[in-house]
Protein backbone atom coordinates (compact mmCIF):
# COMPACT_ATOMS: atom_id res chain seq x y z
CA UNK A 1 0.00 0.00 0.00
CA UNK A 2 1.51 3.47 -1.15
CA UNK A 3 -0.15 7.25 0.84
CA UNK A 4 -2.02 8.91 -2.23
CA UNK A 5 -2.70 12.18 -0.80
CA UNK A 6 -6.27 12.83 -2.68
CA UNK A 7 -6.00 15.60 -5.20
CA UNK A 8 -9.43 17.43 -4.70
CA UNK A 9 -10.92 17.40 -7.77
CA UNK A 10 -11.81 21.43 -7.58
CA UNK A 11 -9.04 23.15 -5.45
CA UNK A 12 -9.96 26.75 -6.21
CA UNK A 13 -12.91 28.87 -6.41
CA UNK A 14 -13.83 31.01 -8.87
CA UNK A 15 -12.76 34.78 -7.90
CA UNK A 16 -15.74 36.44 -6.93
CA UNK A 17 -17.76 38.88 -9.55
CA UNK A 18 -17.58 42.65 -8.62
CA UNK A 19 -20.43 45.10 -10.84
CA UNK A 20 -18.33 46.54 -13.50
CA UNK A 21 -19.81 49.93 -12.64
CA UNK A 22 -20.80 53.26 -14.17
CA UNK A 23 -17.46 53.88 -15.78
CA UNK A 24 -17.04 50.24 -17.63
CA UNK A 25 -17.11 52.16 -21.49
CA UNK A 26 -13.17 52.89 -19.82
CA UNK A 27 -11.68 50.00 -20.18
CA UNK A 28 -14.13 47.90 -22.30
CA UNK A 29 -15.12 50.69 -25.27
CA UNK A 30 -12.48 53.91 -24.25
CA UNK A 31 -13.16 55.28 -28.02
CA UNK A 32 -16.50 55.30 -26.88
CA UNK A 33 -16.28 57.58 -23.70
CA UNK A 34 -13.56 59.97 -25.38
CA UNK A 35 -10.63 58.42 -24.62
CA UNK A 36 -8.79 58.28 -27.58
CA UNK A 37 -5.08 57.14 -29.03
CA UNK A 38 -5.10 54.67 -26.67
CA UNK A 39 -6.13 51.65 -28.59
CA UNK A 40 -6.96 52.04 -32.47
CA UNK A 41 -10.57 51.10 -31.83
CA UNK A 42 -12.61 49.78 -29.75
CA UNK A 43 -13.27 45.81 -29.39
CA UNK A 44 -16.09 44.01 -30.94
CA UNK A 45 -17.46 46.86 -32.92
CA UNK A 46 -17.43 45.12 -35.94
CA UNK A 47 -18.67 41.46 -36.61
CA UNK A 48 -18.94 40.97 -40.18
CA UNK A 49 -16.97 42.14 -43.28
CA UNK A 50 -18.29 42.16 -46.68
CA UNK A 51 -17.05 38.81 -47.06
CA UNK A 52 -18.78 36.98 -44.29
CA UNK A 53 -21.09 34.46 -45.29
CA UNK A 54 -24.81 34.17 -44.30
CA UNK A 55 -27.89 36.28 -43.98
CA UNK A 56 -27.23 40.19 -42.48
CA UNK A 57 -29.09 41.22 -39.50
CA UNK A 58 -29.15 44.33 -37.04
CA UNK A 59 -30.51 43.33 -33.75
CA UNK A 60 -31.55 46.21 -31.73
CA UNK A 61 -32.71 46.93 -27.58
CA UNK A 62 -32.69 48.26 -24.60
CA UNK A 63 -32.24 47.22 -21.40
CA UNK A 64 -34.79 47.88 -18.68
CA UNK A 65 -34.71 48.39 -14.89
CA UNK A 66 -37.66 47.36 -12.66
CA UNK A 67 -38.93 51.02 -13.32
CA UNK A 68 -39.03 50.56 -16.78
CA UNK A 69 -36.37 53.28 -17.49
CA UNK A 70 -33.58 52.07 -19.95
CA UNK A 71 -30.48 51.54 -18.62
CA UNK A 72 -28.15 54.36 -20.09
CA UNK A 73 -24.83 52.74 -18.99
CA UNK A 74 -25.35 49.23 -19.53
CA UNK A 75 -22.85 47.19 -21.86
CA UNK A 76 -23.70 44.18 -23.21
CA UNK A 77 -21.87 41.47 -25.55
CA UNK A 78 -23.04 39.06 -27.62
CA UNK A 79 -21.47 35.86 -29.07
CA UNK A 80 -23.10 33.55 -31.85
CA UNK A 81 -22.01 30.94 -34.11
CA UNK A 82 -21.47 31.23 -37.73
CA UNK A 83 -23.77 30.74 -40.74
CA UNK A 84 -23.34 26.83 -40.52
CA UNK A 85 -23.69 26.79 -36.91
CA UNK A 86 -19.81 27.24 -35.93
CA UNK A 87 -17.97 29.03 -33.47
CA UNK A 88 -15.05 31.26 -34.08
CA UNK A 89 -12.89 29.76 -31.32
CA UNK A 90 -10.14 27.45 -30.44
CA UNK A 91 -12.82 25.26 -28.82
CA UNK A 92 -15.05 24.78 -31.18
CA UNK A 93 -14.33 20.85 -32.01
CA UNK A 94 -16.39 20.26 -34.74
CA UNK A 95 -14.35 22.47 -37.76
CA UNK A 96 -13.61 25.75 -38.81
CA UNK A 97 -15.99 28.67 -38.70
CA UNK A 98 -16.08 31.56 -41.47
CA UNK A 99 -12.40 33.26 -40.78
CA UNK A 100 -14.72 36.90 -41.97
CA UNK A 101 -17.02 36.07 -39.10
CA UNK A 102 -16.01 37.27 -35.15
CA UNK A 103 -18.86 35.64 -33.74
CA UNK A 104 -18.56 38.29 -31.08
CA UNK A 105 -19.72 41.52 -30.35
CA UNK A 106 -19.44 44.64 -27.76
CA UNK A 107 -21.83 47.20 -27.82
CA UNK A 108 -22.00 50.48 -24.68
CA UNK A 109 -25.84 51.28 -24.97
CA UNK A 110 -26.26 54.94 -26.19
CA UNK A 111 -25.46 57.44 -23.58
CA UNK A 112 -29.40 59.15 -24.01
CA UNK A 113 -31.54 56.40 -25.23
CA UNK A 114 -30.10 53.66 -23.84
CA UNK A 115 -30.26 51.51 -27.19
CA UNK A 116 -27.61 48.83 -28.33
CA UNK A 117 -27.34 47.67 -31.56
CA UNK A 118 -25.28 44.63 -33.69
CA UNK A 119 -25.01 44.15 -37.39
CA UNK A 120 -24.23 40.74 -37.32
CA UNK A 121 -25.57 37.58 -39.61
CA UNK A 122 -28.75 35.18 -38.53
CA UNK A 123 -26.40 32.45 -36.80
CA UNK A 124 -26.69 28.82 -37.89
CA UNK A 125 -28.17 26.01 -35.70
CA UNK A 126 -26.27 24.62 -32.92
CA UNK A 127 -26.46 21.20 -31.01
CA UNK A 128 -28.04 20.78 -27.27
CA UNK A 129 -25.89 18.11 -25.02
CA UNK A 130 -27.95 15.65 -26.64
CA UNK A 131 -27.14 16.18 -29.89
CA UNK A 132 -31.05 18.16 -30.98
CA UNK A 133 -30.22 21.10 -32.92
CA UNK A 134 -31.43 24.28 -30.86
CA UNK A 135 -33.21 26.93 -32.86
CA UNK A 136 -30.95 30.16 -33.84
CA UNK A 137 -29.54 32.11 -30.96
CA UNK A 138 -27.55 34.59 -30.02
CA UNK A 139 -25.81 34.28 -26.53
CA UNK A 140 -25.73 38.08 -24.32
CA UNK A 141 -23.84 39.06 -21.07
CA UNK A 142 -25.05 42.15 -19.59
CA UNK A 143 -22.96 43.90 -17.48
CA UNK A 144 -23.32 47.67 -15.67
CA UNK A 145 -23.80 49.99 -12.19
CA UNK A 146 -25.83 47.74 -10.33
CA UNK A 147 -25.54 44.27 -11.32
CA UNK A 148 -23.19 42.43 -9.08
CA UNK A 149 -22.71 39.20 -11.59
CA UNK A 150 -22.75 39.81 -15.21
CA UNK A 151 -26.09 38.15 -16.79
CA UNK A 152 -26.20 35.58 -19.18
CA UNK A 153 -29.10 35.10 -21.18
CA UNK A 154 -30.21 34.51 -25.09
CA UNK A 155 -31.66 36.32 -28.49
CA UNK A 156 -33.86 34.09 -30.12
CA UNK A 157 -35.95 35.01 -33.49
CA UNK A 158 -39.87 35.31 -33.67
CA UNK A 159 -39.72 34.26 -37.14
CA UNK A 160 -37.87 31.04 -36.36
CA UNK A 161 -41.28 29.28 -34.80
CA UNK A 162 -40.44 25.53 -36.47
CA UNK A 163 -37.38 25.58 -35.00
CA UNK A 164 -38.02 27.59 -31.67
CA UNK A 165 -40.59 24.90 -31.33
CA UNK A 166 -38.37 22.01 -30.63
CA UNK A 167 -35.78 24.34 -28.67
CA UNK A 168 -34.37 22.14 -26.40
CA UNK A 169 -33.56 24.74 -23.98
CA UNK A 170 -37.14 25.70 -23.82
CA UNK A 171 -38.26 23.02 -22.81
CA UNK A 172 -36.83 23.26 -19.89
CA UNK A 173 -39.41 26.48 -19.09
CA UNK A 174 -41.97 25.63 -16.54
CA UNK A 175 -43.29 28.36 -17.27
CA UNK A 176 -43.82 28.34 -21.19
CA UNK A 177 -45.32 31.96 -20.98
CA UNK A 178 -41.58 32.95 -20.41
CA UNK A 179 -40.18 31.78 -23.92
CA UNK A 180 -41.57 35.28 -25.56
CA UNK A 181 -39.09 37.06 -23.74
CA UNK A 182 -36.17 35.70 -25.63
CA UNK A 183 -37.86 36.45 -29.06
CA UNK A 184 -36.64 39.33 -31.48
CA UNK A 185 -39.34 41.02 -32.91
CA UNK A 186 -38.82 41.73 -36.74
CA UNK A 187 -38.18 40.13 -39.88
CA UNK A 188 -36.16 40.89 -43.36
CA UNK A 189 -32.99 41.18 -41.80
CA UNK A 190 -34.31 43.84 -38.76
CA UNK A 191 -34.76 42.61 -35.28
CA UNK A 192 -35.60 44.36 -31.99
CA UNK A 193 -35.17 42.98 -28.89
CA UNK A 194 -35.93 44.55 -24.96
CA UNK A 195 -34.59 42.70 -22.00
CA UNK A 196 -36.43 43.26 -18.71
CA UNK A 197 -34.51 42.70 -15.43
CA UNK A 198 -37.49 43.04 -13.63
CA UNK A 199 -41.39 43.22 -13.74
CA UNK A 200 -44.15 41.01 -15.22
CA UNK A 201 -42.22 40.83 -18.67
CA UNK A 202 -39.02 39.88 -16.83
CA UNK A 203 -36.57 38.50 -19.43
CA UNK A 204 -35.18 34.80 -18.64
CA UNK A 205 -31.95 34.75 -17.57
CA UNK A 206 -29.76 31.89 -17.44
CA UNK A 207 -27.39 30.15 -15.03
CA UNK A 208 -25.18 28.52 -17.63
CA UNK B 1 -21.36 18.67 -38.68
CA UNK B 2 -24.81 19.32 -38.40
CA UNK B 3 -25.79 16.63 -35.69
CA UNK B 4 -22.31 15.42 -34.46
CA UNK B 5 -22.61 14.89 -30.70
CA UNK B 6 -21.21 17.49 -29.18
CA UNK B 7 -17.72 17.17 -27.29
CA UNK B 8 -19.07 19.92 -24.83
CA UNK B 9 -17.42 20.50 -21.74
CA UNK B 10 -18.93 20.85 -18.68
CA UNK B 11 -17.92 23.79 -16.80
CA UNK B 12 -18.24 23.31 -12.77
CA UNK B 13 -21.63 25.08 -11.35
CA UNK B 14 -20.98 29.19 -10.47
CA UNK B 15 -21.20 28.80 -6.75
CA UNK B 16 -23.84 32.06 -6.27
CA UNK B 17 -23.76 32.27 -3.08
CA UNK B 18 -19.86 32.38 -3.04
CA UNK B 19 -20.42 35.53 -6.19
CA UNK B 20 -22.05 38.55 -4.46
CA UNK B 21 -26.28 38.62 -4.13
CA UNK B 22 -27.40 40.02 -7.38
CA UNK B 23 -30.16 42.00 -4.59
CA UNK B 24 -28.08 43.47 -2.21
CA UNK B 25 -30.04 46.62 -0.51
CA UNK B 26 -26.59 48.16 0.55
CA UNK B 27 -25.67 48.99 -2.82
CA UNK B 28 -29.00 50.38 -4.04
CA UNK B 29 -27.98 50.48 -7.64
CA UNK B 30 -28.82 46.93 -7.70
CA UNK B 31 -32.46 47.11 -6.42
CA UNK B 32 -34.42 47.91 -9.58
CA UNK B 33 -31.54 46.19 -11.78
CA UNK B 34 -31.37 42.43 -10.03
CA UNK B 35 -33.60 39.99 -12.04
CA UNK B 36 -36.19 38.58 -9.12
CA UNK B 37 -36.92 34.82 -10.94
CA UNK B 38 -35.37 32.19 -10.58
CA UNK B 39 -32.21 31.49 -13.76
CA UNK B 40 -33.26 28.63 -15.57
CA UNK B 41 -29.98 26.56 -15.89
CA UNK B 42 -29.41 24.07 -18.64
CA UNK B 43 -26.31 21.62 -19.42
CA UNK B 44 -23.38 23.68 -21.23
CA UNK B 45 -23.33 23.53 -25.02
CA UNK B 46 -20.86 24.82 -27.66
CA UNK B 47 -22.61 28.45 -27.32
CA UNK B 48 -21.55 28.28 -23.40
CA UNK B 49 -17.96 26.44 -24.01
CA UNK B 50 -16.91 28.55 -26.93
CA UNK B 51 -15.71 31.74 -26.59
CA UNK B 52 -13.83 34.53 -28.35
CA UNK B 53 -9.83 34.74 -29.10
CA UNK B 54 -8.04 37.50 -29.05
CA UNK B 55 -4.46 37.25 -30.03
CA UNK B 56 -0.49 38.49 -28.38
CA UNK B 57 -0.70 40.63 -31.66
CA UNK B 58 -3.51 43.03 -31.19
CA UNK B 59 -1.51 44.20 -27.90
CA UNK B 60 0.02 47.68 -28.45
CA UNK B 61 3.34 48.01 -26.90
CA UNK B 62 2.52 50.49 -24.20
CA UNK B 63 -1.01 48.54 -23.64
CA UNK B 64 -0.42 47.16 -20.31
CA UNK B 65 1.49 50.77 -18.82
CA UNK B 66 -1.26 52.90 -17.88
CA UNK B 67 1.48 55.36 -16.66
CA UNK B 68 2.28 56.00 -19.95
CA UNK B 69 -0.32 54.96 -22.79
CA UNK B 70 -2.34 58.24 -22.23
CA UNK B 71 0.59 60.33 -21.21
CA UNK B 72 2.60 63.18 -23.37
CA UNK B 73 5.70 61.60 -24.61
CA UNK B 74 8.14 62.23 -22.14
CA UNK B 75 5.38 62.64 -19.38
CA UNK B 76 3.86 59.68 -17.26
CA UNK B 77 1.05 59.89 -14.79
CA UNK B 78 0.83 61.14 -11.69
CA UNK B 79 0.95 58.65 -8.88
CA UNK B 80 2.15 55.70 -6.96
CA UNK B 81 4.07 53.71 -9.39
CA UNK B 82 2.80 49.71 -9.00
CA UNK B 83 2.99 46.78 -10.83
CA UNK B 84 -0.11 44.41 -10.84
CA UNK B 85 0.93 41.00 -11.99
CA UNK B 86 -0.71 37.34 -11.00
CA UNK B 87 -1.29 34.49 -13.17
CA UNK B 88 -5.05 33.43 -14.43
CA UNK B 89 -5.99 29.69 -13.45
CA UNK B 90 -8.69 28.26 -13.34
CA UNK B 91 -10.59 26.21 -10.31
CA UNK B 92 -8.44 22.94 -11.22
CA UNK B 93 -5.25 25.10 -10.85
CA UNK B 94 -4.76 25.04 -14.69
CA UNK B 95 -3.30 27.72 -16.52
CA UNK B 96 -5.47 29.84 -18.71
CA UNK B 97 -3.19 31.18 -21.34
CA UNK B 98 -4.14 33.31 -24.03
CA UNK B 99 -6.88 34.75 -22.63
CA UNK B 100 -7.94 38.75 -22.87
CA UNK B 101 -7.79 40.76 -19.59
CA UNK B 102 -9.19 44.30 -19.44
CA UNK B 103 -8.45 46.89 -16.53
CA UNK B 104 -9.65 50.17 -15.71
CA UNK B 105 -9.57 52.77 -12.69
CA UNK B 106 -9.46 55.90 -11.32
CA UNK B 107 -6.64 58.21 -10.98
CA UNK B 108 -4.09 58.81 -8.21
CA UNK B 109 -6.72 61.42 -6.84
CA UNK B 110 -9.41 58.99 -7.18
CA UNK B 111 -11.11 60.47 -10.41
CA UNK B 112 -12.11 58.67 -13.59
CA UNK B 113 -11.75 60.45 -16.88
CA UNK B 114 -15.29 59.92 -17.50
CA UNK B 115 -18.18 62.49 -18.39
CA UNK B 116 -20.06 60.74 -15.64
CA UNK B 117 -17.28 61.53 -12.64
CA UNK B 118 -17.72 64.93 -11.55
CA UNK B 119 -15.82 64.32 -8.11
CA UNK B 120 -13.69 67.11 -7.41
CA UNK B 121 -10.19 65.74 -7.64
CA UNK B 122 -8.96 67.00 -10.83
CA UNK B 123 -8.11 64.39 -13.50
CA UNK B 124 -4.54 63.68 -14.14
CA UNK B 125 -3.44 65.08 -18.31
CA UNK B 126 -1.02 62.29 -18.75
CA UNK B 127 -3.51 59.20 -17.46
CA UNK B 128 -6.68 57.16 -19.60
CA UNK B 129 -7.18 54.73 -17.05
CA UNK B 130 -7.66 52.25 -18.92
CA UNK B 131 -4.87 49.22 -19.94
CA UNK B 132 -5.20 45.67 -21.25
CA UNK B 133 -2.99 42.36 -22.05
CA UNK B 134 -2.85 39.02 -22.83
CA UNK B 135 -1.75 36.02 -20.41
CA UNK B 136 1.21 34.10 -21.51
CA UNK B 137 1.80 30.30 -22.02
CA UNK B 138 1.43 29.79 -18.34
CA UNK B 139 -1.52 32.57 -17.53
CA UNK B 140 0.55 34.75 -16.26
CA UNK B 141 0.02 38.56 -16.76
CA UNK B 142 1.38 41.85 -15.51
CA UNK B 143 0.47 45.72 -15.97
CA UNK B 144 2.21 48.82 -14.45
CA UNK B 145 -0.23 51.48 -13.42
CA UNK B 146 -0.19 53.71 -10.50
CA UNK B 147 -2.44 53.11 -7.23
CA UNK B 148 -5.81 54.21 -7.81
CA UNK B 149 -7.62 56.60 -4.93
CA UNK B 150 -10.63 56.17 -3.03
CA UNK B 151 -13.14 58.27 -3.97
CA UNK B 152 -16.71 59.15 -2.76
CA UNK B 153 -19.79 57.78 -4.43
CA UNK B 154 -23.71 58.25 -4.57
CA UNK B 155 -25.23 55.52 -2.09
CA UNK B 156 -25.51 56.13 1.47
CA UNK B 157 -24.50 59.49 2.99
CA UNK B 158 -20.54 59.14 3.19
CA UNK B 159 -19.01 55.86 0.72
CA UNK B 160 -16.42 55.35 0.01
CA UNK B 161 -14.86 53.07 -2.47
CA UNK B 162 -11.54 51.57 -1.22
CA UNK B 163 -8.93 51.34 -3.95
CA UNK B 164 -9.75 49.60 -6.76
CA UNK B 165 -8.94 48.41 -10.53
CA UNK B 166 -11.63 46.92 -12.22
CA UNK B 167 -10.76 44.08 -14.82
CA UNK B 168 -12.46 42.16 -16.91
CA UNK B 169 -11.32 38.19 -17.90
CA UNK B 170 -12.24 36.65 -21.03
CA UNK B 171 -11.51 32.41 -20.70
CA UNK B 172 -12.22 30.08 -23.31
CA UNK B 173 -15.37 29.88 -22.90
CA UNK B 174 -18.07 32.39 -23.14
CA UNK B 175 -19.47 30.93 -19.50
CA UNK B 176 -16.30 31.63 -18.26
CA UNK B 177 -16.84 35.86 -18.93
CA UNK B 178 -16.08 37.75 -15.74
CA UNK B 179 -15.47 41.21 -14.48
CA UNK B 180 -14.49 41.99 -11.16
CA UNK B 181 -12.46 44.14 -8.80
CA UNK B 182 -9.04 44.50 -7.27
CA UNK B 183 -8.69 45.85 -3.60
CA UNK B 184 -5.19 46.66 -2.05
CA UNK B 185 -4.32 44.61 1.01
CA UNK B 186 -4.59 46.86 4.47
CA UNK B 187 -7.12 49.40 2.88
CA UNK B 188 -9.66 50.28 6.12
CA UNK B 189 -12.43 51.55 3.53
CA UNK B 190 -13.03 47.51 2.04
CA UNK B 191 -14.78 46.40 5.02
CA UNK B 192 -16.70 49.59 4.75
CA UNK B 193 -17.73 48.99 1.26
CA UNK B 194 -21.61 48.54 -0.01
CA UNK B 195 -20.04 46.85 -3.42
CA UNK B 196 -17.34 45.29 -1.65
CA UNK B 197 -20.42 43.77 1.22
CA UNK B 198 -22.45 42.65 -2.09
CA UNK B 199 -20.39 39.88 -1.20
CA UNK B 200 -21.62 37.47 2.07
CA UNK B 201 -18.46 35.88 2.37
CA UNK B 202 -15.39 37.39 4.22
CA UNK B 203 -13.34 34.23 2.43
CA UNK B 204 -14.61 35.61 -1.16
CA UNK B 205 -13.67 38.66 -0.14
CA UNK B 206 -10.12 38.30 0.51
CA UNK B 207 -9.43 36.39 -2.69
CA UNK B 208 -9.97 40.31 -4.31
CA UNK B 209 -7.62 41.20 -2.26
CA UNK B 210 -3.85 41.61 -3.72
CA UNK B 211 -1.12 41.27 -1.87
CA UNK B 212 2.05 43.42 -1.52
CA UNK B 213 4.90 41.26 -2.95
CA UNK B 214 7.98 43.16 -1.63
CA UNK B 215 10.62 40.20 -3.41
CA UNK B 216 8.99 41.30 -6.57
CA UNK B 217 8.89 44.98 -6.02
CA UNK B 218 11.41 46.87 -8.59
CA UNK B 219 13.89 49.05 -6.46
CA UNK B 220 13.50 52.96 -6.94
CA UNK B 221 10.93 52.44 -9.59
CA UNK B 222 7.96 50.62 -8.74
CA UNK B 223 5.81 48.52 -6.11
CA UNK B 224 4.68 45.06 -6.80
CA UNK B 225 1.02 43.56 -6.06
CA UNK B 226 0.06 39.99 -6.65
CA UNK B 227 -2.99 38.89 -7.81
CA UNK B 228 -4.38 36.03 -9.52
CA UNK B 229 -7.53 34.99 -10.74
CA UNK B 230 -9.24 32.04 -11.25
CA UNK B 231 -11.73 31.48 -13.61
CA UNK B 232 -14.42 28.27 -13.65
CA UNK B 233 -13.14 24.93 -14.47
CA UNK B 234 -14.07 22.24 -16.60
CA UNK B 235 -14.34 18.39 -16.11
CA UNK B 236 -12.61 18.36 -19.68
CA UNK B 237 -9.71 20.74 -18.83
CA UNK B 238 -7.11 18.55 -18.81
CA UNK B 239 -8.38 16.47 -21.75
CA UNK B 240 -8.75 19.67 -23.51
CA UNK B 241 -5.69 21.31 -22.76
CA UNK B 242 -3.79 18.17 -24.12
CA UNK B 243 -5.97 17.98 -27.57
CA UNK B 244 -4.47 21.71 -28.05
CA UNK B 245 -1.41 20.58 -27.37
CA UNK B 246 -0.93 18.25 -30.06
FE1 LIG C 1 -14.60 52.04 -9.76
Amino acid sequence: MTNVTPTPLYPFKESPSQTAGPYVHIGLTPNFCGIEGVYDQDLGIAMVTDKTRGERITVEGRVFDGSGTPLKDVLVEIWQADADGLYNSPAEPRGTADPAFTGWGRCAADQTTGHFRFETIKPGRVPFSDGRLQAPHISIWIVARGINLGLNTRIYFEDEAEANATDPVFERFEHQDRVTTLLAKGGNGTYSHDIHLQGPQETVFFDI
Amino acid sequence: MKNSRPQAANYFPRDRAWHPQAYAPGYKSSVLRAPQRPLIAFANTLSETTGPAFGHDMIGQLDNDLTLNFAQPGMSAIGERIVVQGRVMDERGQPVPNVLLEFWQANAGGRYRHKKDIYLAPLDPNFGGCGRTVTGDDGAYAFRTVRPGPYPWPNGPNDWRPAHIHISVFGQAFAQRLITQMYFEGDPLIPRCPIVKTINDPAAIDKLVARLDMESSAPMDSLTYRFDIILRGSRSTLFENRLEGN
